[in-house]
């Protein structure tokens, strides 16, 4: 079996002639089914989404409509909570995105190479080093969050955006290098071969064999490594405080003490999970691709 | 850590060795690994020895003059703790049914996205947005707008049911935390199902459909085997991610009520942010490492097998 990258629609020749010339009540019957089960599928994608969709309708209502029984459906919209919102994540942010981008850069600077050399030309116990990178995601990191805390202040790197790149990079590299390397094992060893026998060095090998091949995969993996460091609260919720403190801290501390918060929250959480969002619906395939293809070589 | 060997040749793409330069040649394949490598082992290592010394080690954040040893008694505490048995109890019944449930539903929802029908795409966008959002947003919407017992989403669909302003948190914690994790978790499970099943040849669910097989026949017999490696991979993955799971537990419920829904890392959070107890959090921290490592060496052999479902190929 090879998990060949087949795109979706592959199924369908063979069925097409088969519809033509179905007689009418089964042909009946099948068109009934596939309706049937597309309903059903939309059933449960609205049933799944429908959380989503509660916490932005909720963070469009005055604070007054959000915490009502029965819950308000029809209310006069309005942006003031995110206008709240946006008046106090500016330094959240900006901690996000730079602890984001730093590790996924940094991932992609440390497992590319790391890939090659367990792909391409494969140290001799590359099963080993693969296994050892993989171990690591298995050792549970909240385990060592109270030493974690000690080595940070003494090195002087409590809340720091330096601590959480170096450990949202440590997070994400095992996987990153595993589905790196799976990409990289569909370059076809001809067109290696071929660029060996024109004289190319390991250099030009990279930039001008691996690279383009293995580029939409490189896609994929980034993608994932983002989601993961956006999205991360348990070491973000230890190590910093106001210097580094991410979007997640930031939700935390939309809920107050007392007093009306759910349409002020909703807001929140809504800007908060946006961006990933938003990449993630336009990034599907590549986000498929990397999880299953990627992943299961 | 334990690593499994099983002795199959290298799949090298072009396996090149220079006569007389084995040496030399092994180098240039070590080293552009070293960088990631020594990079992993300096961040993800160290902590683990440094938690290995503070488990010996008395050692409270709030009492002036530091650590000092202590020798076992750390670890006599953990193993006479109700509470960390409790935990550990907890982070168990959490992973393994979020993760088998994620599985179940993932399988399903695949299958139902494999069928032609209108908007499938549509549907799939909608279906993968909860692994997207922000696990501490998902926990917030949770406990509040949809949750809350007076003003909750779930409690007014659920009215025509019987279901009267239910204190979904209070009266229902632990349950409550692994369907968040459940719905978090199960779009995960349907895209590497998905990408099973698209990679499904289909000759052979034409000749099966010619032979005139039953479709749970069919399945049973030749979707279900072939998506066996994309299924273990799943509950792997699922598995090292939902037993750290921490912002649901924070968010929700705080551990409680009482310690309903208190798993490992929210009681090692606690040790250390609560009681400052470095010590003993570290002890408890390596017993826990050392049951993963247990755990870990079977998961290790599933990753084994994989692989070598692959190299069949």
């Amino acid at each position: 079996m090879t998990a060949a990258p087949a795109p979706a629609p592959a199924a369908v020749p063979s069925v097409v002639p088969a519809r033509t010339r179905m007689p009418g009540p089964q042909r009946l019957r099948q068109m009934s089914s596939t309706v049937g089960w597309g309903v059903v599928a939309w059933v449960v994608g609205i049933a799944f989404f429908l959380p989503v969709l509660w916490m932005v309708i909720t963070a469009f209502k005055p604070e007054s409509a959000a915490e009502t029984w029965p819950p308000k459906f029809t209310f006069s919209p309005t942006l003031a909570e995110f206008r709240l919102v946006f008046s106090g994540w500016g330094p959240y942010v900006t901690h996000s995105a730079i602890a984001t981008i730093g590790s996924t850069v940094l991932v992609l600077v440390l497992g590319v190479p790391a890939a090659y050399a367990l792909a391409v030309h494969p140290i001799k116990r590359w099963r080993d080093g693969l296994f050892f990178f993989i171990s690591t995601k298995m050792l549970p990191i909240v385990a060592a969050i109270g030493p974690l805390y000690v080595i940070a202040l003494k090195a002087h790197l409590l809340d720091s955006i330096w601590l959480l790149i170096i450990l949202y990079t440590a997070m994400n590299l095992p996987l990153a290098i595993w589905m790196i390397r799976s990409f990289m094992l569909e370059v076809p060893s001809e067109m290696l071969e071929a660029a060996r026998l024109d004289g190319a060095g390991r250099f030009r090998e990279i930039t001008e064999v691996i690279m383009p091949v293995v580029s939409p995969g490189l896609v994929s993996t980034a993608l994932i490594c983002v989601i993961f460091a956006w999205n991360e609260l348990f070491l973000a919720l230890n190590l910093t405080v106001t210097n580094a403190a991410t979007l997640p801290m930031f939700l935390i501390s939309s809920v107050p003490q007392e007093g009306l918060y759910i349409a002020h929250l909703s807001a929140a959480a809504t800007v908060a999970s946006v961006p990933v969002i938003l990449v993630g619906w336009i990034a599907q395939r590549s986000l498929v691709r990397g999880l299953s293809m990627g992943a299961i070589k | 850590m334990a690593v499994v060997e099983t002795g199959a040749a290298p799949p090298s793409v072009a396996e090149v060795r220079p006569r007389g330069g084995g040496r030399r040649d092994a180098w240039q394949r070590r080293l552009p690994l070293l960088p990631a490598l020594i990079y992993t082992i300096v961040v993800t290592q160290i902590p683990f020895l440094v938690t290995l010394w503070y488990s010996f080690q008395n050692y409270f954040f709030d009492v002036p003059g530091g650590a000092h040893w202590t020798g076992l008694s750390n670890y006599k505490q953990v193993f006479t703790n109700a509470a960390f048995r409790g935990a550990l109890w907890r982070s168990v019944i959490m992973t393994v049914s979020a993760v088998i449930v994620a599985m179940i539903l993932g399988v399903l929802f695949a299958l139902l996205l494999d069928r032609k029908f209108i908007g499938r795409s549509v549907v799939r966008t909608l279906i993968i947005t909860p692994f997207l959002i922000m696990p501490a947003a998902a926990a917030l919407v949770w406990a509040g707008p949809m949750l809350d017992p007076n003003f909750g989403l779930l409690n007014y669909l659920l009215q025509p049911f019987g279901v009267h302003h239910v204190a979904w948190l209070s009266t229902h914690a632990l349950g409550s935390v692994i369907v968040v994790m459940i719905w978090q978790w199960t779009p995960f499970m349907t895209l590497i199902v998905l990408a099973g099943l698209q990679g499904q040849p289909t000759d052979a669910l034409e000749a099966a459909k010619v032979d005139g097989a039953g479709a749970l026949a069919t399945f049973r017999e030749l979707t279900l085997p072939h998506l066996r490696p994309y299924i273990e991979l799943g509950i792997l993955l699922g598995s090292i991610y939902l037993v750290n799971v921490f912002d649901a537990v924070r968010l929700m419920t705080n551990g409680g009520p009482g310690t309903a829904t208190t798993n490992l890392p929210f009681y090692l959070y606690e040790q250390v942010n609560n009681a400052f107890d470095v010590g003993g959090a570290a002890a408890a921290g390596v017993v826990t490492v050392i049951l993963t490592i247990i755990v870990a060496t079977f998961a290790l052999r599933m990753f084994a097998r994989v692989f070598q479902f692959e190299e069949a190929a």
